[in-house]
């Protein structure tokens, strides 16, 4: 017999406590592994999202809010921003494009944006499913993957938006449009819009006069990395009553650095969580030792060495300790999967249980150490076991 | 040549803030494939005889040579690994692995010496009757047919010499006879030696060569009064 044979047989012996001390890794690990995957995951979502812009020019207010709100639809708006601001900022050489969003409706709870064509010209991933661009002229919508989905609808489908960000049934516009189209799946916020003309948003029955002169926020493509900063200076001056959120990437990494404490905590959460996991390893196998006293001596009285009893429950802890990390990485990829779906119906990123991340060989190898380090205890037991004693008859 | 040669072995152990003695033994003998029984009442000391030459304890004093090697000598390791390789140990409660098949009692026997051989287990429990039992427990197997397990285990490597401590202490008259028969002609098989130590009369008087322990250890008078 070979000692791993030894050892499985050992286990499985004990596989009731083997097992529940395996589970209680297994939750452990899978906490550690969900909370680094997700927050890396979701930090990289938000950070590096390629949404095809590099800047948005919003109503004088928080930078964070306006990309939150014309990039990611969370928040409200900060404001409106003059047309003649947008045609200004879009004739500045410098600018590729400038693209015009108008928010203030929503259909069951989906925002609608207004905008122009071009906005799907220079979305990065942006590509249709089904149907064809909406008619700036006509009252047509094109629906985001995801909303289509949720909502049912289909090409040839009428809907009537709701005025406001937030579903009120009370508050449905007389105005009716045709889905036209259905985008395909970008694993992006768009998936979460129905799209429709600005002019649409603008003149939208119940909107104030002045909306018709107003759009919400204006998403900026730049020629070069240096026209940003000018543009940044220039608009964020004291005085001004816009705001040039620029670039993008930096602004959301802001809002992490923020909540960074939650990270800590997490970690901190998870670290005790695997502590408790790892003292659970050591009291099992210690008290599995003490009804295993008799085996032990006659291992020895059969020509064992404490070293091979001592690395035999070492073994038995890694090995544990491995069950456990493998069954909370199948857990951790149910978790993500289960954050994933949430996230996708809140922001419309979505993340991936099996991507390859640090985690996936930090976790085992870390608890691979903390698993030999809490058969330490039980180990000694074993290797400073008394043989005489454990072979003389019990009563 | 002595298979086993033991002089002026001495062992004693704590008892509250004094030395109790439980083994003094100015010299004893052991040939090369002889059959000897220590016939020993309970306090004599048997046991912890058995163990020292096991090599599981140690002496205080003296020597103990096992085919011209001093066992006290070596190393833990070096004397885990010589009684793997040159002992074979019989228990009065057989002490089989509970969760372990009878081959793999004998497998787990061989596997400390380095050398399992599979097909040597599958003919000494074969020899010792038991080519039906192979796989099963220890539970689901007679006291006789474990202590059958126990002597094909002990005799798995090969030893030199054999050491049974009260073998037939816990069977029948019937089993125990046939399993110390079995014992000795295995033991005369396999050319080891044996030393049995037992206090049935019925047992010492199939040995042609018999030890009283009283006699052999000046200290037992001791450890029965204490």
């Amino acid at each position: 017999m070979t000692l791993l044979q030894i050892i499985i047989r050992n286990l499985r012996q004990n596989a009731f406590s083997s097992a529940l001390t395996a589970f209680s890794v297994a939750l452990a690990a899978a906490l550690a592994l969900t909370a680094w995957s997700v927050r890396d995951q979701t930090r990289s979502a938000f950070i590096n999202l390629d949404s095809g812009y590099d800047a948005v020019l919003g109503a004088r207010g928080s930078k964070l809010q306006l990309v939150l709100n014309s990039i990611f639809h969370l928040e409200e708006p900060v404001g409106n921003v003059r047309v003649t601001d947008w045609e200004e900022l879009a004739q500045n050489p410098q600018v590729a494009a400038a693209v015009p969003l108008a928010f203030g409706d929503n259909f069951r709870g989906f925002r609608i944006v207004g905008t122009t064509t071009n906005y799907f010209q220079h979305s990065a991933g942006l590509k249709m499913a089904a149907g064809r661009m909406f008619d700036p002229e006509a009252r047509e919508v094109v629906v985001g993957h995801f909303a289509a989905k949720k909502l049912g609808l289909q090409i040839g489908d009428e809907i009537h938006p709701y005025h406001g960000l937030t579903f009120q049934e009370e508050h449905q516009h007389d105005e009716d449009y045709i889905v036209v189209g259905i985008l395909a799946a970008s694993n992006s916020p768009a998936d979460r819009v129905l799209w429709i003309s600005l002019a649409g948003v603008q003149h939208m029955g119940g909107h104030s006069a002045e909306s018709a002169g107003e759009v919400s926020a204006v998403l900026v493509k730049l020629r070069s990395a240096s026209a940003g900063f000018l543009l940044d200076q220039q608009y964020n001056r004291k005085e001004s009553r816009l705001t040039f959120a620029y670039p993008t990437g930096r602004i959301m990494a802001q809002l992490f650095e923020r909540i960074n404490w939650f990270d800590r905590v997490l970690t901190a959460f998870a670290v005790i969580v695997s502590i408790v996991a790892a003292s659970g390893i050591s009291a099992s196998l210690y008290n599995a030792l003490a009804s295993r006293q008799r085996e032990i001596a006659i291992f020895r009285a059969l020509g064992a060495h404490r070293s091979t009893l001592l690395g035999m429950v070492l073994l038995e802890s890694m090995a544990i300790t491995m069950i456990g990390v493998v069954t909370g990485w199948l857990l951790s990829v149910l978790l993500i999967e289960m954050i994933s779906g949430i996230l996708s119906a809140t922001v419309g990123l979505t993340l991936d249980g099996f991507s390859l991340h640090p985690a996936l060989w930090i976790i085992p190898a870390a608890y691979g150490l903390m698993g030999a380090l809490a058969g330490l205890v039980p180990g000694w037991r074993a290797y400073s076991s008394e043989v005489a004693r454990g072979l003389s008859p019990q009563s | 040549m002595s298979l086993l040669r033991i002089t002026n072995l001495k062992k004693s152990y704590a008892a509250g803030s004094e030395a109790r003695q439980v083994i003094d033994i100015p010299e004893f003998n052991l040939g090369s494939e002889e059959q000897v029984a220590l016939a020993g009442s309970s306090g004599s000391g048997k046991t912890t005889l058995l163990n020292l030459i096991a090599g599981i304890i140690l002496p205080d004093s003296g020597t103990i040579e096992i085919n011209g090697r001093e066992i006290s000598s070596l190393s833990e390791l070096a004397r885990d690994r010589f009684r793997a390789e040159n002992m074979g140990y019989v228990f009065q409660t057989f002490n089989l692995l509970q969760g372990y098949s009878a081959l793999e009692n004998v497998l787990l026997g061989m596997r400390f010496a380095g050398k399992t051989d599979r097909g040597r287990a599958l003919e000494l429990l074969a020899r010792v009757g038991l080519k039906e039992r192979l796989h099963d427990l220890p539970r689901q197997l007679s006291v006789g047919q474990q202590q059958r397990v126990a002597i094909a285990r002990a005799v798995a490597n090969r030893p030199k010499l054999v050491l049974a401590d009260e073998p037939t202490g816990n069977l029948d008259a019937g089993t125990g006879g046939r399993a110390l028969e079995l014992i000795r002609s295995i033991c005369a098989e396999e050319r080891a030696g044996l030393l049995l130590v037992s206090h049935d009369p019925a047992v010492l008087g199939r040995f042609s060569r018999q030890v009283a322990l009283g006699t052999l250890n000046r200290a037992s008078g001791q450890v029965a009064a204490a």
